[in-house]
């Protein structure tokens, strides 16, 4: 996408599109919506930019949610955009938890609305999923991402290691076979 | 304002600052410290409170570290009622966001410069495959977290064919199993 192209998204679209994302995942799958709407829907990141800015998002101290509106709104406004994003992100759900913590306190309990979320949450899944599939025919295409992948759902799924210590090993393999060789580079 | 209050503030914004920073890998690496904090040493909250708001906190939309807000809700709630909570959870959130987003705008600029570099081009190659395996972690635990018995699965399994074949928007789909939900019959 051009610099033109970019410029053109204004502060409150910004917002907008982050709020509607947070708005989206009740329920959970905030990654795969930011994707669906980012990636997929606005064109204002690429896939491989969305993916490896998640992981980056992960490693940097924060929410990595809030970390990746950072980034896209660095991305398409700079420090205005940032803010605009973040604002987006957290101000209708702030007001939301704060309204559930004043029910929590008042009367002891939340108003009963378990079942829905637990519904949505099934269905949240099942979007994370959808995720894993459509990103890894994109990304999975050759031996050493496969094996990265595999080691990555292993080790911090199945065995569940700790996420820095899971990046520790695997990140240098990925950056090493990833690294741009000068043949390829001038090609 | 009550010199309680304003000590309350002092100490949320000071806490949450501070652990804002702490937090790499994420918010809830930081959540035993957070628990200790709140309930052990400075009494906002008791244990099966923080338990209870932290399960609310992870199925509100939006970010999860919003648990946040909801303990800085507990703590304003003891010295200012309701107006000295509200202000507790925004102050607390705004500690929380603020620091590690300064951070990442840092690096972001950073990164943006790097655009033609070999660091950029090899991380936006070699971390790809890595991220698909730890999203799939991911829906792994949330799947243990969200589908208890099999018409869970089901549920899940039916909207994965739906998300990979239709080009329906997925907040009809998630809607609907809210829906479902609702009605208990999953």
């Amino acid at each position: 996408m051009s610099d033109e192209q970019v410029g053109r998204v204004s502060l409150f679209e910004l917002a907008l599109t982050f709020n509607h994302i947070a708005l989206a995942s009740f329920g959970g799958g905030l990654s795969a919506w930011s994707r669906e709407v980012l990636v997929v829907e606005k064109g204002w990141l690429g896939e491989a930019e969305f993916l490896s800015a998640m992981t980056m998002c992960r490693i940097l101290p924060g929410s990595n949610q809030i970390n990746m509106a950072v980034f896209a709104g660095t991305k398409l406004r700079g420090l205005a955009g940032a803010v605009a994003a973040i604002v987006g992100l957290c101000v209708v759900p702030l007001i939301i938890v704060l309204t559930l913590s004043f029910a929590y306190f008042r009367f002891k309990e939340v108003p009963s609305i378990k079942g829905a979320l637990h519904g949505a949450s099934a269905a949240a899944v099942a979007l994370t999923v959808t995720m894993v599939i459509k990103t890894g025919k994109t990304c999975l295409t050759g031996v050493i991402p496969l094996l990265l992948f595999a080691g990555a759902f292993v080790l911090n799924g199945l065995l569940r290691f700790p996420l820095l210590g899971t990046l520790a090993i695997l990140a240098p393999i990925g950056l090493i076979w990833a690294w741009p060789r000068e043949k390829a580079a001038s090609a | 304002m009550s010199s309680t209050l304003l000590g309350t503030y002092i100490q949320l914004a000071g806490l949450f600052a501070m652990l804002s920073l702490l937090s790499i890998g994420g918010g809830n690496v930081v959540l035993p410290e957070m628990h200790m904090q709140a309930v052990n040493h400075r009494h906002w909250l008791t244990s099966s409170q923080f338990a209870d708001l932290f399960s609310i906190s992870q199925t509100a939309p939006g970010p999860s570290i919003l648990i946040v807000s909801m303990v800085g809700y507990g703590a304003g709630l003891q010295a200012g009622g309701i107006p000295g909570a509200i202000i507790g959870g925004v102050i607390a959130m705004v500690a929380m966001v603020l620091p590690s987003a300064t951070f990442a705008y840092t690096v972001t600029l950073f990164w943006q410069k790097a655009e033609q570099s070999k660091l950029r081009r090899a991380v936006e190659k070699g971390l790809p495959p890595l991220t698909v395996g730890l999203i799939m972690a991911t829906s792994l635990v949330m799947s243990r977290a969200a589908d208890h018995d099999w018409r869970a699965y089901t549920v899940t399994a039916i909207c994965t064919v739906i998300f990979l074949r239709s080009k329906v928007n997925p907040l009809i789909i998630v809607g609907s199993a809210a829906v479902i939900g609702y009605f208990g019959l999953i």
